[in-house]
C-alpha cells in the first residue's frame, strides 16, 4: 500500500531534496505533498489524507513545535506520526518535540539512507493501525 | 573558577575553526555528493573591502551572539545549487539563492551544534542572502572573524563567523 507523506520546510530547496530522496528510498510512497510553513501544513491536511509528516522545527508564522502541538491536540490529526528534520541539534527543542510527541528526528545534513532508516519502521506501524 | 569572557572567546577560536571545516566537509558530502577539500584557515578582524558576488547571513543569539557569514562567486552558487537539487541553473536564481540560504543554514547551524556544548543553548535566525556587485558588508561591533577558505572546483567558498558574550 502506498503511503502519502507531507513535506513542511521554509526551504524550497530542501523540500525538493526531500521529495528526490523519498523517491530514491525505494519505499512505497505515493503523493508527496509540500507546505512552506506550519499554517500552510494544516490547510493541506484539511483536504488531502496523509499517513506521515515531515517538518523542519524552525519556520516563519507557524514553527514546527506549534504544527506538533496543534496535530496533537486534534482528534482529526493526531494519530498522523511526525518526524522532525532540523539542524537544531540542541536538546532543549529535539526534547521538546519529544514531550510533544515527535515520533522521529532527523538530524540535517541527512542522507537517503537516514531518511529511509527513519522512516520505514514508523510507516510500518501506522499502517498496521 | 569564573573565566573571562575574553579568555573564554579567545579559546573558542580553535573549536570554530574545526567546526566549519568539519561540518562544511559533511554538508557538501552529504547534501552535494561532492568532496570539499581542506579549507585555509584564519582569523581576521572586520574587513569593508568592497564584494561582488553572493553572501549569505545567518544570526546566532544566546548568552553570546555572533554571525555566521557564507561568501561566493554566482558561478560558484550555480554549481552548489546544481549539485545540491540536480538542476542545471547558469545564473542567480530564486532556486539558487535558496540553495545557498540553506547551506548556510546547515553549516553554520551544525557549528552552533558544536559549540552550545561551551555556550550554552544559542538560537539561529532566518538566512539572509545578498547578491551583487560592487557592495559592503558591516557587523556591528569590532570582533575578529573566524574564517576558513576552502578550494572548490578553482574557486574559493568562504566560510567566516563571528561570536562574543552578548
Amino acid at each position: 500500500m502506498e503511503s502519502d507523506l507531507l513535506v513542511v520546510d521554509d526551504s524550497a530547496a530542501i523540500r525538493k531534496i526531500l521529495q528526490r530522496v523519498l523517491r530514491q528510498t525505494g519505499m512505497s510512497i505515493g503523493a508527496i505533498y509540500e507546505a512552506g510553513d506550519g499554517q500552510e501544513a494544516l490547510t493541506v491536511l484539511e483536504t488531502n489524507k496523509v499517513d506521515l509528516i515531515l517538518s523542519d522545527i524552525n519556520m516563519p508564522k507557524m514553527d514546527g513545535l506549534q504544527l506538533l502541538a496543534s496535530l496533537k491536540a486534534s482528534d482529526q490529526w493526531r494519530h498522523i506520526p511526525v518526524i522532525m528534520i532540523t539542524t537544531e541539534g540542541g536538546a532543549t527543542k529535539v526534547g521538546e518535540a519529544g514531550r510533544l510527541g515527535a515520533a522521529g528526528y532527523v538530524k540535517k545534513p541527512f542522507s537517503a539512507d537516514q531518511i529511509k532508516e527513519k522512516l520505514a519502521g514508523i510507516l510500518e506501524s501506522a499502517q498496521s493501525l | 573558577m569564573n573565566l573571562q569572557p575574553q579568555i573564554v572567546e579567545m579559546n573558542l577560536q580553535p573549536q570554530i575553526l574545526e567546526s566549519i571545516s568539519r561540518s562544511a566537509a559533511e554538508v557538501f558530502t552529504t547534501m552535494l555528493g561532492v568532496e570539499l577539500g581542506p579549507g585555509e584557515a584564519s582569523v581576521e578582524r572586520d574587513m569593508h573591502d568592497a564584494s561582488d558576488g553572493v553572501v549569505s547571513f545567518i544570526g546566532v543569539a544566546g548568552m553570546w551572539a555572533g554571525t555566521g557569514v557564507i561568501v561566493c562567486s554566482p558561478e560558484m552558487a550555480c554549481r552548489i545549487c546544481n549539485h545540491m537539487l540536480m538542476t542545471e541553473n547558469s545564473s542567480v536564481n530564486e532556486e539558487v539563492l535558496d540553495a545557498v540560504a540553506e547551506l548556510t543554514n546547515m553549516i553554520i547551524g551544525s557549528v552552533k551544534n558544536d559549540i552550545e556544548t561551551q555556550v550554552g543553548p544559542l538560537g539561529l535566525s532566518i538566512p539572509t542572502v545578498v547578491f551583487g556587485k560592487n557592495f559592503r558588508t558591516k557587523s556591528a561591533g569590532a570582533t575578529d572573524w573566524v574564517t576558513v577558505r576552502f578550494p572548490w572546483e578553482g574557486e574559493t567558498l568562504l566560510v567566516k563567523m563571528c561570536l562574543a558574550p552578548h
